[in-house]
């Protein structure tokens, strides 16, 4: 066999700067890299095929599993595909309720972002301040959904419960001290000389080539495409709300840097404003009788209701035959719901389209031809979830 | 935008084509015959009225056991950053039979096409790296095909590996 100039190396499955389990292969020549193998699946759980084995509620807790860090989004974006199927309306209250939690949710999302990002390429400090805020969000979040990471709050119909009382003063808090503290970011990173030098240039990607790739989200946004779900494909009522799509220009990891704060602070504002206009009303389209479990208390009064609860939770529900995609923008990217009914109470085939999956996809393509220390940040820049990418 | 302009455009560009178009809760998908895709992805990705220029999802399904079609359904979902709309092309093809690859068309194909292999067997004629990608090489079977026990096969044998080792 003929001895080969370039060297190969494989980098994960266990590598803290992978993000999870991510094994690369990569070709190097030198320091340059020549090729580059992403080798995925480590994660893999069968959540399409589990899916096909539940009834649409019960695959509801699927969901939270997929892009951990957002499980509000993922619920978001599974129920809506439901509802679409279901052809159900959602009251005024739950869709605002679930802006808001959705919103918060890319802010929690974005923030473990650039902590992870910055602690890879060596400026540790910003995972502390950015952990402190991702950590209110998280409280708050507990007090309303019960859990950190694993929500299931979102239902299909509308929302598990109304919000406690205690939950909104928190939330106005967070609000106003939020931009402060992405300033506080910005002093550390934004004109840090040594992060524009491990950041600039790096990993370009035009935006004929992100759109050949199926690259969406920050990383679409950041080389100047302007495709965001919430203003192309408005669900939930985010056209009521007003906010700006940030944009980059050159589509290097700096910019997806500043798109992804700015996102932050957009979010900021929608969040201030579903607070400040959230309408009063039910938090679940409960005149839906064949979807949408009873409150409790009519539970526990009434017997046609209690025998009601017992068959959707026991049964589920039998959606029309069709088949309809319903899509988000969670934080990573598209996230989208591909549904397949043939008149069950199981979806006959359950397609998520996992904004990560695609995205890393481009990836050899940011970093063949640069050095391998930029793989880290190449990789960072993508902000990959193997939960979703192996589902 | 009309969302119905894909399907006259489509019909006018291939008169001998058999196409069904479907609307269903306001989505648009075109069911096209197999041995066409390529063209029709072409033209929908270049025609100056379409211009269909994310390829944002492929999607595969088995249909064991309805003997009016072929066994599995393939749908591509397109989305067109200048026009603003959606557009779901469908297509069927037999088990054992392949289907032209779209990985020249969007690069996005690639993975999409490698996970509908894995999961479905489906062969993408001409795919530049045909092989799976989320289970190991070794791996037997489709895991997504209705006959593929949920459990899995032989979920209760312990691995090969560790068999060598007790040796």
């Amino acid at each position: 066999m003929a001895e080969s100039r370039f060297m190969t190396i494989n980098m994960g499955p266990q590598h803290p700067a992978t993000h999870g389990v991510l094994r690369l292969l990569l070709e190097l020549d030198g320091e340059i890299v020549v090729k580059a193998e992403p080798h995925i699946g480590y994660l893999h759980r069968g959540v399409e095929k589990l899916s096909e084995s539940l009834t649409y509620p019960q695959a509801l807790t699927l969901t939270d599993r997929l892009d951990y860090t957002s499980g509000l989004s993922n619920n978001l974006a599974y129920c809506l595909a439901v509802e679409k199927l279901l052809d159900i309306k959602i009251p005024k209250r739950a869709q605002y309720l679930r802006v808001l939690f959705a919103e918060l949710q890319r802010i929690a999302a974005h923030l473990l972002w650039v902590a992870t990002h910055a602690l890879d390429l060596g400026a540790m400090t910003v995972l502390f301040y950015a952990f402190r805020e991702r950590e209110t969000i998280m409280e708050m979040l507990e007090l309303v959904t019960g859990a950190r990471l694993t929500p299931s709050f979102i239902r299909i119909g509308g929302l598990a419960a109304d919000i406690p009382d205690t939950f909104l003063p928190l939330v106005k808090d967070f609000v106003i001290d939020l931009p402060k503290r992405i300033d506080e970011y910005e002093t550390l990173l934004t004109d840090n000389i040594i992060w524009k030098k491990r950041t600039q240039d790096i990993a370009i990607m035009s935006g004929a080539e992100c759109l050949d790739y199926g690259v969406t989200g920050p990383v679409l946004r950041a080389s100047g495409v302007c495709y965001d779900v919430r203003k192309a494909y408005p669900y939930s009522s985010y056209e009521d709300f007003d906010f700006e799509i940030p944009m980059g220009k050159k589509g290097d990891v700096y910019d997806r840097y500043l798109v992804r704060l700015q996102e932050m602070r957009q979010s900021n504002r929608i969040v201030k404003q579903a607070m400040d206009n959230l309408p009063e009303g039910p938090i679940a389209a409960f005149d839906a009788l064949q979807v949408v479990p009873p409150a409790k208390e009519a539970v526990t009064r009434d017997i046609a209701a209690l025998i009601r609860h017992f068959k959707i939770m026991q049964e589920g529900f039998q959606p029309p035959q069709g088949e309809v995609y319903a899509s988000v923008e969670s934080s990573k990217g598209e996230l989208g719901f591909y549904l397949i009914s043939d008149g069950s109470n199981k979806p006959f085939r359950m397609k998520i389209r996992p904004p990560s999956f695609v995205n890393l996809g481009a990836l050899p393509k940011m970093i063949e031809g640069q050095m391998v220390a930029d793989v880290v940040a190449a990789i960072g820049s993508i902000d990959i979830v193997l939960g979703e990418i192996d589902r | 935008m009309d969302r119905c302009l894909a399907g006259d455009l489509l019909k006018g560009k291939f008169p001998a084509a058999e196409l069904k178009i479907e609307e269903f809760r306001g989505e648009t998908s075109i069911t096209v015959a197999a041995q066409e895709i390529r063209e029709v992805m072409t033209f929908l990705k270049e025609s100056e009225n379409l211009q269909y220029d994310l390829l944002l999802d492929l999607a595969g399904a088995d249909f064991a056991g309805q003997a009016t079609y072929p066994r599995f359904m393939i749908a591509y979902l397109l989305h067109s950053t200048k026009f603003n709309n959606k557009l779901r092309i469908k297509t069927w093809v037999a088990e054992g039979s392949g289907l032209e690859t779209v990985s020249g068309i969007w690069k996005a194909a690639n993975w999409l096409e490698r996970e509908a292999y894995d999961m479905f067997g489906i062969k993408f004629n001409n795919h530049p790296d045909l092989k799976r990608i989320l289970l190991t090489e070794d791996f037997v079977g489709y895991p997504l095909r209705k006959d593929f026990p949920l459990e899995g096969r032989n979920f209760d044998q312990p691995f090969n590996v560790c068999l060598e080792e007790e040796q």
